[in-house]
């Protein structure tokens, strides 16, 4: 639902790296999205290509790495990737421990890299 | 053909509403003024809870409340009608809140003359777990009607909060909410979430959340 002011995010720190490394078309954009994010990666492409018209990043693809949901087992230490479907079901694949554990990393928002010529 | 280049970002694409909101927090820290950010879905007694709060803190604090529906002006009318300062913000049909309209609204309030602010966010638990307001403390109000299935289908929002109210608890007997596997379904999310009880209808909590706010605000104005 916010997919609109995230990509006018995107695209105002990609037209200024754009800029800095003189470069005239942007081809493509690698994110990192964490799983916890509710973005739908159709619309990021379809307000990206209408905001990004006769900018140097007009025509650019949006390549998105989904960054998996981990946690860490609060009884034994080992650190362990879940599907959001599983989130009710937490069992330590190490040690069998369920339901006791902490999140580590799935809510990722980043612009890693971009190609461009 | 002019060769390719691989140019290294590594940005934070949220990073200007982080900046934004970081600077906020810091302003507000010089006036002494805490801000609250209260989330829920549509219906889950934000505004009741508000008025609960007023009711409770309004002889030992200075409030103040930003509302941000969409269209209506029913909840800053209600605020309003305590005698507490109210600011409307016209969202314009926006689904969150974020740092720049969180401080056109404390500016319109005049937020430096109060202790605590309480932003009411838009009813819904998708997109404001995404947008930092610059709030010192993110609070949400899970109700026992919507189920305590909702951690699963919103782990986001339940892994920013600092603060779970469960509210109308006086419909438990009534439903199959399960307390206990809620609870350890957001504490998976969020270890440090503090999870209480109330009903903004019988009352019931309602002391400890207020309690609880008041310390937190007497600690916030003892800080440097």
């Amino acid at each position: 639902m916010h997919e609109l002011p995230i990509t006018e995010e995107i695209l105002k720190i990609v037209l200024r790296h754009a800029r800095s490394n003189g470069v005239a078309k942007v081809l493509s954009i690698t994110l990192q999205i964490g799983k916890l994010s509710d973005l739908e990666d159709e619309w990021l492409q379809r307000y990206f290509d209408y905001l990004s018209k006769g900018t140097a990043a007009e025509g650019a693809r949006l390549k998105i790495e989904r960054m998996p949901l981990k946690f860490h087992c609060n009884a034994c230490g080992h650190s362990y990737e879940t599907q959001t479907a599983d989130l009710g079901n937490l069992i330590c694949p190490n040690c069998g421990e369920a339901d006791n554990a902490a999140l580590v990393s799935g809510r990722e928002y980043f612009i890693k890299e971009m190609e461009a010529q | 053909m002019e060769e390719v280049k691989l140019i290294e970002v590594k940005e934070d694409i949220l990073a200007d509403n982080l900046k934004t909101a970081a600077e906020l927090r810091e302003q507000l820290r010089r006036t002494k003024t805490m801000l609250i950010n209260l989330m829920s879905s549509p219906g889950s007694g934000k505004t009741s809870l508000i008025l609960r709060t007023i009711a409770g803190l309004r002889d030992h604090l200075r409030l103040g409340v930003i509302e941000a529906d969409i269209e209506s002006k029913v909840d800053a009318e209600k605020v309003a009608a305590q005698g507490i300062e109210a600011v409307q913000l016209r969202t314009g049909g926006f689904c969150h809140l974020d740092a720049v309209m969180v401080t056109q609204g404390l500016g319109e309030l005049k937020a430096a003359d109060l202790d605590l602010v309480i932003i009411e966010n838009v009813g819904n638990l998708v997109c404001p777990a995404e947008f930092d307001t610059g709030a010192h403390k993110n609070v949400m109000i899970l109700s026992v009607p919507e189920g305590d299935d909702k951690p699963l289908k919103y782990p986001l929002m339940f892994s920013i909060c600092d603060v779970l109210l469960v509210n109308k608890i006086d419909y438990l007997p009534l439903s199959d909410f399960d307390l206990e596997a809620m609870r350890k379904r957001v504490l998976a999310l969020n270890p440090r979430i503090e999870i209480m009880e109330v009903s903004c209808k019988t009352g019931a909590g309602i002391d400890q959340w207020v309690g609880w706010l008041k310390k937190e605000v007497e600690g916030f104005k003892n800080l440097k």
